[in-house]
């Protein structure tokens, strides 16, 4: 009973030093002249994963820059549309990473961030390893993390045409606006050139004949 | 057996600390401000979210659980701008909704505080944890229900993410048909515009050219 118990322990520890489970992925609205932060607190030795893309908004670009507990900067970048950055955490603490759209002075985006922290959770919980696993296992292990990264190249070919529609709706208005306006714009300048031309020869016969028209 | 002991009440105390920090990510609001997050999923897709909040307690100069007046607003709309979940939580909970149009879901979460005083310093720390999809499934609940064995409930794990991927996959089909859409039309708008365009300007050259000569042979110049 003592024996269990204290795998059991041990195990929780080993998942404990190996790193805490989390993994967030989030998209966010970045309004313009702003700068967003999240904070994460991550145990030493576990391998991390920073990975950012421009949704919508200006030129797809954004400020990041990521920081140790010490306020070292780790990562940074001016500018970015896209990049993925992995480190291993040198140090016990609460990391920070922040997004920046100040230089920008009308145009809000939105930027996509997935944050890896250590590995994913086991699948059972109280698993406690005291065999290796079988060939079936592995297998199912194997497919299953080239899953996770076909999810990841969907979710990236997903924001990459998120960006492309925006563009072309972008352009759609901006065709439909302009195409009216000149039109206008033809009308106006052509009945006004007339008008004025039908002035000057007016003043000139003010005299002899009232224009009546 | 008393070291045993304590040793085990040590490292259940250690990691029900350490665990308090499991709810990973988090970000600092405002008390009037309002964070919203977008999720493009397609349709008939879980989504659970779970969040924590902590004040700053300017006497222990740290973040402690906030109190239990405090409690957060949670917003959810569809693709069509249509309110689908909206709640008030306490100081923490956790929301769950199902989509049933594929595109881009919006969620908010704002404070529902109106005491200035409950800020000081006006930062609540917010813990934040969206799960999607296969992501957001309880797989030790599941084999517990089902009574699977480990390798049955790692492949119905493949099964969920195999799932998701078709999904997603028919979702995108539904996207770049609505992308083909918009390129058209913009198509046909430059196409229209530049015939109209052209006529436009043909039929007010002759317009002005017949006036200005009518105009002038009334004033008998030609």
């Amino acid at each position: 009973m003592y024996g269990s118990l204290r795998v059991l322990l041990q195990v929780l520890w080993a998942q404990l030093l190996c790193g805490w489970v989390l993994g967030s992925e989030l998209t966010f609205e970045l309004p313009d002249n702003a700068k967003q932060c999240f904070y994460e607190d991550i145990i030493i030795g576990t391998k991390c994963t920073l990975e950012f893309q421009v949704v919508t908004g200006g030129h797809y670009d954004v400020d990041c820059r990521l920081e140790d507990p010490d306020g070292t900067t780790l990562y940074k970048e001016m500018k970015k549309q896209y990049d993925s950055f992995t480190f291993t955490a040198a140090k016990n603490g609460t990391y920070k990473f922040c997004f920046s759209n100040e230089f920008s002075t009308f145009t809000h985006k939105t930027v996509y961030f997935d944050f890896q922290v250590g590995d994913d959770p086991p699948l059972f919980p109280n698993e406690n390893r005291v065999t290796a696993l079988t060939q079936m296992e592995s297998a199912c292990v194997s497919i299953h993390e080239a899953l996770k990264s076909v999810i990841d190249y969907q979710t990236h070919f997903r924001l990459r045409e998120a960006q492309g529609r925006s563009r072309a709706e972008d352009l759609n208005t901006r065709v439909a606006f302009w195409s009216i306006g000149e039109a206008i714009i033809l009308l106006v300048v052509s009945i006004s050139q007339v008008v004025l031309l039908r002035s000057f020869f007016s003043d000139k016969k003010t005299t002899t004949t009232r224009v009546g028209s | 057996y008393v070291a045993l002991m304590q040793y085990c009440l040590f490292s259940i105390l250690l990691l029900s600390v350490l665990s308090s920090f499991a709810s990973g990510l988090y970000f600092h609001i405002g008390e009037t401000e309002k964070k919203c997050f977008i999720e493009e999923i397609p349709d008939e897709t879980m989504i659970i979210g779970n969040y924590r909040t902590q004040l700053y307690d300017k006497q222990r100069e740290e973040y402690l659980p906030a109190t239990q007046g405090l409690g957060m607003f949670v917003e959810v709309k569809d693709p069509d701008d249509k309110v689908i979940l909206s709640r008030q939580y306490g100081s923490e909970g956790r929301f769950t909704f199902t989509s049933h149009t594929p595109g881009e879901h919006q969620i908010c979460l704002h404070s529902n505080s109106s005491k200035f005083s409950l800020f000081a310093g006006g930062m609540l720390r917010v813990h934040l944890d969206i799960q999607v999809g296969e992501h957001a499934n309880n797989y030790a609940e599941i084999a517990a229900k089902d009574k699977l064995t480990e390798l049955q409930l790692r492949v119905r794990q493949l099964v969920e993410q195999v799932d998701q991927i078709q999904k997603e996959q028919n979702y995108q089909r539904y996207r770049e048909e609505r992308f083909r859409q918009t390129s058209e039309s913009t198509n046909q708008r430059v196409l229209w515009w530049s015939i109209v365009q052209t006529l436009i300007l043909v039929a007010i050259g002759i317009w002005q050219m017949r006036h200005l000569k009518s105009f002038f042979e009334a004033k008998k110049l030609v």
